[in-house]
């Protein structure tokens, strides 16, 4: 808040805040290869950044300012009237001594007690305007925030499955953590200093060259120096602080990772190699900030120096000129005092201009992501589904993974009756998976179509296809809260007692009641304690309240033991009475339960029948799984 | 005003004058992690002089520094006095060659201001962040030795601000902080007395104005920082939301929750909205006094000042001079609040900082180690081997019975595999963990080839002891570097060999890079059976004498299961190990079985004597297909297993 140049080093205000996942941008250092390769980050504007937005930046922006054009115009109203207030004061101490002194040597002291009413009365303007401005400009710069941000957490959730699977969690996180902080960063640090900076400047300019030309002149000759070393700076401190941002951003992933993954260091003796990765690593940091300090400290050694330089120059001359008669005191004094005014911000203007970079860039990728058309998108005009029976159907159905890669399920098609429940049998990249994404609508099929009920699911409100379609996963992510709270996210309205049957229902009552805050412990900070199986009970008890009419299990039982396997089959048993279900398996245990059974391979269904039926006929493929399976249990 | 810094957390009695020594300080390992401000609110200076440690590394440069940075502001304080005597002298007499020696003086000033401003940055730089890095290192270094148990409380979150944010704070004292605390205040002292010497009156009135000026960014400061530390945590929590909507994107999909979260979000952006405008208000708040404050009081200067010129009693270079120094002054007195504030927050994170710092590593090589017969034979035995979490939640939590193993004896023959067989949550990670002293047993003991665990040198053991989780941890490095996690200087034929013993070969050939892709968080994602696989490939490359397997298979489909299977079969021969299972065909690599029951091992056998013998185990590791009829005999017995 006071001296900026020593206050903030890149990092050292806002690091990133705890949780946040640092962009990877990637700077390869000699001595970095257990690293490894990764897809680089490609999409890197402020490697070329400009002081020109981009035009998709420049249209967000616009979107977000056009509705706030009133306050807009008020705020800049205000910062103008603010510095010919601000800029007046000098002109009064001049008045005062040109003026006011003579007088009142005269025994008039009236001119000199106006001259020092009216410089109290414009700083006390000029403060309140400052702060009027200030409040002003903060509120419209965080109610875009806050904007920006909704709009991105709500993209976020309308773009498809295949986005995230390709745009990775840790970029679009960093999205919203440390590219929202640049933007931040920039409002914090001063896009109003900016303004008044610049204004105040350009301001004092003019009133020097109105009070007198030839000295105005000789004083701002000292502009083109002050240009070269602000350039020289900017480049300079642009590529130092993006090596202190990178190397600190190694750092944190290091410590993030070690502590996260602790059993495994020590388990491993991992520790000494870790030292030594977190010495290179926060070595860098350090080479890297001090880099950056030493640039500001010649930026700001020069600045002053310029200043003072300027100083002796306007003092020499002006002296003279008033020695010569043909300068006023008063201006010289107006001329010394407006010099230190028109260095002030110089330190902050540079700061300033690297946290704007920083912002384009970051606006730049923000805005990539809000242009990200969802592939799989909502119906503009839905078709309404009011209860589902659950008949679900594959018609010609074609998709693959992209242009270039073969087809997952060439065509396919596939009956469903309502109610009936089926077991997916076959091995990894037979088209399991892909099915039963295709059927939660994670994906469009690129030909043909996948009906509920006999509607198209890409005519269906998502709100009803989600009603009416469940899927649970392997992995059962949990959200911070309470069991409680992430057993209702199958159906927030449900009542504690139907969250408690639920859990029962797929037998996490047991272990959820031996937690030493039953429901209400939150898993976050116990998460750790729960095992694989626990959480996948959870998320099973979820969808289990969400009662669907198509139920969609992926692999969602195998981290369980057999016992609470079994209990999540009779409560299957139960639930699925009526429903339609579609289950994946690595069980063949879990198949059992199965009204019917598809063998697939190659996108192809290569059996289908119940499951008594195929393990009767010897030669078939689910018979010699199921063989097998007999074998490993004995 | 800062109520909100103060927690009632007990104070923590550290001897400030040992803190290199780890371990040296009891402290309070049960009081849960505070979130945002932590730990009492000692007495700041004493949190202070426990960096002195530290700052000792820095005291030549800091001395150097303040003491330049004192010479540049008493050269840049002298140069209004010179332009005063300039304006007054040369320029009143027109004395063209005294203008030039009063230039030239300014000139000097000037240039020994700035250049020594220079220099003090740059002796500063390196030696500042040289003591920030130092002070990461051995946070890193302790970190990594702290017990499970610190870190299954400690919210990786909690721990990085600790390294990221206080350090740099810590970092901005020693390198600004403390100089101008001096610097400033003699500066002050100095344009006083200059001031006082002009004229009494004209001091005073920079008395009147600098006092309230400075009390004001104080207070301001203060609920700053407080509103900053609230904000910050706001932004993890908004964060934390994102995140999480994003990891889950499936869950919320596929339940139609995109809403419901985003209204979360939404309401939290906006509670964060709120606390960054009570930060601008603040801002706006104290802008406004330093802006009008020092104004009134040239005002008041020039009013009184013009006076003494009509009078006589003053010279306008004086009075010039008198009001350039109040401007000059202005900084100095606008910092004052807000260095003290920043020492303040010097002192939370110097707090902050040792809190960690003195958590007690609990887990140590002995003092004096015993050593391993060689060779090592690999006979694992538990003891009465008893545990309890302790100081996960409190005392309502340690007031029931959750002692979680009660009196497990179990002996691990040399080059057995013993599968460790229970219901969920029974304890059986919590046993794993202890092989490797993860954490230590609340009672009895575990012995190696004989050897009480806790009287071997931890890198012996864990040499001898390896352990594959269940939820294996992949770092962002290459695939090799993840493998050779489990033996650092294992070579490229060795790591090859444990990829193609557990059947990670094809899939790691068919990666982008192959050997040197990166995995892990900031690279390539891998399944879930892949990532076991090559979890099981790290525990093979490290050659250990004790295997201690968490479920190897349990995320692997049913074909993979079966050739992982066969390379595992190959691994466990002549290896002891410990395995935990959950499933029949796991249960089929062991030679004996455990029943782990109510904290306790309650029989050991093979697998067909158990399922004949045991209705607990029957229940577990009976497949319907077993039992007559499903709904049968077991239901009772597993009812009353897992409902335990």
């Amino acid at each position: 808040m006071s001296d900026p140049a020593d206050a903030g080093t890149p990092d050292a205000g806002r690091s990133p805040a705890p949780t946040t996942t640092p962009s990877p941008t990637d700077t390869s250092t000699p001595g970095d290869d257990w690293r490894g390769v990764a897809a680089e980050d490609v999409e890197d504007p402020e490697g070329q950044a400009s002081l020109r937005l981009e035009r998709r930046s420049r249209r967000l922006l616009g979107e977000l300012i056009r509705p706030r054009r009133g306050p807009v115009a008020l705020a800049l109203l205000l910062t103008v009237l603010q510095n010919a207030s601000y800029l007046a004061g000098p002109l009064l101490v001049a008045g005062a001594i040109d003026v006011g002194l003579p007088a009142a040597l005269d025994g008039r002291p009236e001119p000199l007690l106006w001259f020092v009413l009216g410089y109290a009365g414009a700083a006390i303007v000029s403060a309140v305007l400052q702060f009027a401005f200030i409040t002003l400009s903060g509120r419209l710069g965080q109610d875009v925030l806050l904007e920006l941000r909704q709009r991105l957490f709500r993209h976020a959730q309308r773009l498809s499955v295949s986005f995230h699977e390709g745009y990775t969690s840790g970029r679009l996180i960093s999205r919203m953590t440390s590219d929202m902080e640049s933007l931040d960063r920039l409002l914090a640090e001063g896009l109003d200093g900016l303004f008044t900076s610049l204004l105040s400047m350009i301001g004092i300019a003019a009133l020097l060259l109105w009070m007198d030309a030839p000295l105005a002149l000789i004083m701002l000759a000292a502009l083109v120096p002050l240009v070269l070393v602000a350039g020289w700076f900017r480049s300079r401190s642009r590529s130092a602080y993006r090596r202190t941002r990178s190397s600190m951003a190694n750092v944190i992933t290091h410590l993030v990772e070690t502590m996260n993954g602790v059993r495994a260091v020590q388990a491993y003796r991992r520790e000494h190699r870790n030292d030594e990765i977190m010495g290179e690593a926060s070595g860098e940091f350090r080479r890297a900030n001090k880099r950056a300090l030493d640039v500001l400290a010649v930026f700001v050694g020069a600045t002053r120096s310029l200043g003072n330089l300027n100083l002796v120059v306007v003092l020499a001359v002006g002296g003279w000129w008033v020695a010569d008669g043909r300068l006023e005191l008063g201006v010289l004094t107006a001329f010394l005092l407006y010099l230190r005014r028109f260095y002030e911000p110089l330190d902050r203007l540079a700061m300033v201009l690297d946290s704007y970079t920083g912002a384009a860039a970051a606006l730049e990728k923000i805005s990539g992501v809000l242009a990200e058309a969802p592939h799989v998108a909502e119906p503009s005009e839905p078709v309404r589904l009011v209860s589902s029976r659950g008949d679900v159907r594959f018609e010609g159905v074609e998709f693959g993974y992209g242009e270039d890669r073969p087809p997952v399920l060439p065509r396919f098609d596939l009956e469903v009756p309502a109610g009936q429940t089926v077991a997916l049998v076959g091995a990894t990249g037979a088209g399991k998976s892909t099915l039963a994404k295709l059927l939660a609508r994670f994906y469009d099929p690129s030909a043909g179509r996948v009906t509920l009920d006999g509607v198209d699911l890409r005519d269906l409100a998502d709100e009803d296809l989600r009603t009416a379609v469940s899927m649970v996963t392997q992995e059962s992510f949990l959200f911070s809260g309470s069991i409680a709270d992430n057993i209702r996210l199958g159906r927030p309205e449900a009542t504690d007692e139907e969250v408690v049957a639920a859990a029962r229902a797929v037998g996490a009552h047991p272990f959820v009641t031996s937690l030493p805050d039953g429901y209400r412990t939150e898993v976050h900070k116990r998460g750790g304690r729960l095992s694989a199986g626990q959480r996948q009970l959870i998320a099973f008890a979820r969808a289990f309240l969400a009662a669907p009419a198509v139920l969609v299990l992926d692999e969602a039982t195998s981290s369980l033991d057999l016992p609470a396997e079994q209990a999540v089959q009779r409560a299957l048993e139960t639930v699925l009475r009526g429903r339609t279900a579609v289950i994946i398996a690595h069980r063949l245990s879990t198949v059992l339960i199965a009204d019917r059974v598809l063998v697939m391979d190659g996108g192809r269904i290569v059996e289908d029948g119940p499951p008594a039926e195929l393990i009767g006929s010897a030669g078939g493929r689910f018979h010699a799984l199921h063989e097998a399976w007999r074998d490993s249990l004995v | 005003m800062d109520t909100d810094t103060d927690t009632a957390a007990p104070a923590n009695t550290a001897d400030p004058t040992r803190p290199d020594l780890p371990g040296g300080h009891p402290s309070e390992l049960s009081s849960p992690p505070p979130r945002g401000e932590t730990a009492a609110r000692r007495s700041a200076t004493r949190a202070l002089l426990r960096l002195s440690p530290y700052a000792g590394t820095v005291r030549t440069p800091l001395v150097t520094a303040t003491l330049l940075a004192l010479l540049a502001v008493l050269a840049g304080l002298a140069m209004p006095l010179a332009i005063g005597a300039a304006i007054d002298g040369p320029v009143a007499e027109r004395d063209l060659a005294g203008l030039g020696w009063m230039a030239g003086l300014v000139l000097l000033l000037g240039l020994v201001e700035s250049g020594l401003h220079l220099a003090r940055r740059r002796i500063m730089s390196g030696p500042t962040t040289a003591v920030e890095a130092r002070m990461r290192q051995d946070l890193f270094h302790h970190l990594q030795r702290l017990p499970v148990a610190f870190h299954d409380r400690w919210p990786s979150g909690q721990l990085l601000s600790r390294a990221v944010n206080d350090l740099s704070t810590i970092r901005r004292f020693f390198a600004f902080t403390s100089v101008f605390l001096v610097v400033n205040t003699i500066t002050i002292l100095v344009g006083l007395a200059i001031l006082f010497s002009i004229s009494p009156v004209l001091a005073l009135i920079m008395v009147v104005i600098g006092i309230p000026t400075a009390l004001i960014t104080l207070r301001v400061e203060f609920r700053y920082n407080s509103e900053s530390r609230l904000a910050q945590d706001q932004q993890g929590d908004l964060a934390t939301t994102f995140e999480e909507s994003v990891l889950g994107v499936r869950v919320l999909k596929s339940l139609g929750r995109g809403r419901h979260l985003a209204r979360h979000f939404a309401a939290q952006a906006r509670q964060l909205r709120g606390t960054e405008l009570r930060k601008i208000h603040l801002l706006g708040w104290v802008w406004m006094w330093i802006m009008v404050l020092p104004e009134i009081g040239v005002a008041a200067m020039i009013a009184y000042g013009g006076y003494g010129v009509a009078t006589g009693t003053m010279t306008v270079g004086s009075l010039v001079a008198a009001i350039t120094i109040l401007a000059y002054l202005r900084f100095p007195i606008d910092s004052m609040g807000w260095l003290f504030s920043e020492a303040n927050e010097t002192a939370t994170a110097s707090d902050r900082y040792w809190e960690v710092r003195d958590s007690l590593r609990e887990i140590e090589d002995p003092a004096e180690p015993a050593d391993l017969p060689r060779p090592v034979r690999g006979e694992l035995r538990f003891e009465d081997v008893r545990f309890r979490y302790s100081g996960s939640g409190g005392a309502e939590e340690r007031a029931g019975d959750d002692e979680v193993l009660r009196g497990v004896d179990l002996t691990l023959v040399p080059g057995e595999t013993m599968a460790l067989v229970g219901a969920t949550g029974c304890g059986k990670t919590t046993l794993t963990a202890l092989a490797s002293r993860l954490a230590d047993p609340t009672g009895g003991r575990i012995t190696l080839d004989g050897v009480d665990l806790r009287d071997l040198r931890l890198a012996d053991l864990r040499t001898a002891v390896t352990t594959a989780f269940e939820d294996p941890v992949l770092f962002s490095a290459s695939v090799r570097e993840n493998v050779r996690l489990g033996a650092p200087d294992a070579t490229e034929e060795e790591v090859v060999a444990a990829l193609r013993v557990a059947h990670a070969l094809d899939f790691v050939s068919a990666l982008p890079w192959g050997l040197d892709t990166r995995i892990g968080e900031q690279g390539l994602s891998l399944s879930g059976g892949q990532r076991q696989r090559l979890a099981l490939a790290r525990a093979v490359v490290a050659r250990p004498a004790v295997l201690v397997l968490d479920d190897p298979l349990s995320a692997l489909d049913v074909h993979t299961e079966a050739e992982v299977e066969a390379a595992l079969r190959r691994v466990l021969s002549g290896v002891t190990s410990l395995l935990v299972a959950h499933r029949p065909s796991t249960v089929r690599l062991a030679d004996r079985v455990a029943l782990l029951e109510g904290g306790r091992v309650t029989a050991v056998g093979t697998h067909h004597e158990l399922l004949a013998s045991e209705p607990g185990y029957r229940a577990l590791l009976a497949t319907p297909d077993d039992e007559d009829g499903r709904d049968g005999v077991a239901e009772p017995a597993g009812n009353e297993v897992s409902s335990r």
